[in-house]
């Protein structure tokens, strides 16, 4: 029997946790530096204690983050997953399983992804991608002016890069909350799980 | 020294409260004993530093910009505020010399405005994540190191500040068109905040590459570090 998550899968999704935890902590640390909108985040919940601190967590964590992101995209692609699970939806099977998630009415099927999860997933991924671009842009907008012109400046850059990571921070809020309304999806995620078809 | 020991830890202050956890009991104010994420932080921030320099390309020129875009009023910026600027004698200021140069004879400000000028408008960046636009004047870094008769292969150009600060950069960057010793600022002399009488410009590195008050500069192989730098701020620091 196949595993719901194959190991890479489940190995490359705990290191993207441990990259982006990283990223967004460091990165708040570094936001409350010299903020863009009125407000900071609370230094507890930030990582790195100082700026410096951070900055070297920030440019630490990203090698993981880009390693561990590129193998998987090579991953999904090559071993099918993305064919497999992740076909993008079309607006009206999002809107059909988001109408019945609503409702708690969207059976959980380990090993199968819904319109909405899917949307949810390539979203997320898209973000990432965003999210890496224009921290580049930020952090080499002399060498990588291309890429900073592309993003309207340095300083749209830092907005970019911002919304990119609200989003993800986002995405990380329904993600946690429907593993904590489904805690059964979590063991397979660490352990592998067997695939037994849709389990209501 | 070799680099690595010339850099400082990062000590307590970079810890993570994660990774801080995993790591209770070790020294983290000791210099002599960094702990393990003092070791993978600055391992990783050297290995940044030789990714910065094979990404920094001597012919890619930082953005200038239009006078209407020039930042007013300037914005100051040290390690302390501005009542605590030192204000330094132009009469009796030298810039000394030191290290792999061939003429070390200190340079005074009239020697300095005799040599060939450049203005600039460019953006300086800080590491905090603001920016602003100014315009700067002084003599190219380049010209002065061949005119010194400096070793060009060598691998850092260091500066020492009137107020103590001292910060280094790679000699790629050093010899970049665009770095220059700036005697100007917004037209005029610099003023004491910010940096009068003389000033590194490199619009290729963050701000804090960007030493002010210069009282001597030398020519190294052997790792300089910085103020911040010695405190966990990446050494390259290129923009």
């Amino acid at each position: 029997m196949r595993p719901i998550h194959p190991w890479p899968l489940r190995l490359m999704h705990w290191l993207n946790a441990l990259a982006i935890v990283t990223l967004i902590g460091s990165g708040w640390q570094i936001y409350n530096a010299a903020p863009l909108f009125p407000f900071s985040f609370p230094e507890a919940i930030t990582i790195g204690q100082w700026l410096g601190g951070a900055v070297a967590w920030h440019l630490a964590a990203i090698w993981l983050l880009v390693l561990n992101g590129v193998s998987y995209l090579i991953w999904g692609t090559v071993s099918g997953h993305f064919r497999r699970k992740l076909a993008p939806p079309g607006p009206r099977a999002i809107w059909a399983d988001l109408l019945a998630a609503l409702r708690f009415r969207l059976p959980h099927e380990h090993g199968r992804y819904n319109a909405v999860q899917r949307a949810l997933y390539l979203a997320v991924i898209a973000l990432g991608v965003l999210a890496v671009l224009s921290g580049l842009a930020v952090w080499k907008p002399v060498q990588l002016w291309w890429l900073s012109d592309l993003f309207g400046g340095f300083r749209a850059s830092r907005y970019v890069h911002f919304f990119a990571m609200a989003g993800i921070v986002g995405f990380l809020a329904v993600h946690l909350a429907l593993v904590a309304l489904v805690p059964r999806v979590l063991w397979p995620m660490i352990a592998g799980g067997r695939d037994q078809g849709a389990v209501r | 020294m070799s680099r690595e020991l010339e850099r400082r830890a990062l000590l307590g202050r970079a810890l993570a409260f994660g990774a801080a956890g995993l790591l209770t009991g070790c020294d983290y104010d000791n210099l002599q004993h960094p702990d393990l994420a003092d070791r993978f932080l600055r391992a990783m921030s050297s290995w940044n530093d030789r990714v910065q320099a094979a990404l920094f390309n001597p012919h890619t020129l930082a953005p200038t910009f239009p006078a209407s875009a020039i930042t007013r009023p300037p914005r100051f910026n040290a390690y302390y505020d501005r009542d605590q600027v030192r204000v330094v004698d132009g009469a009796s200021w030298k810039l000394e010399l030191s290290g792999l140069v061939a003429e070390r004879r200190a340079w005074t400000l009239a020697d300095l405005r005799a040599a060939p000028q450049q203005s600039q408008i460019t953006r300086l960046v800080c590491v905090e994540g603001w920016r602003v636009i100014g315009q700067w004047g002084g003599v190219p870094l380049g010209w002065f190191l061949r005119r010194i008769g400096a070793d060009t292969r060598a691998r850092y150009v260091s500066f020492r500040c009137a107020d103590g600060y001292y910060s280094s950069i790679d000699m790629a960057s050093a010899l970049q068109p665009q770095t220059i010793l700036a005697l100007d600022f917004l037209g005029k002399p610099l003023t004491p905040a910010f940096g009068f009488p003389l000033r590194l410009r490199i619009p290729t590195k963050l701000g804090f590459k960007n030493p002010k008050s210069l009282v001597a500069l030398g020519v190294t192989n052997v790792y300089p570090g910085g103020y911040w730098e010695d405190q966990g701020y990446n050494w390259f620091s290129g923009s």
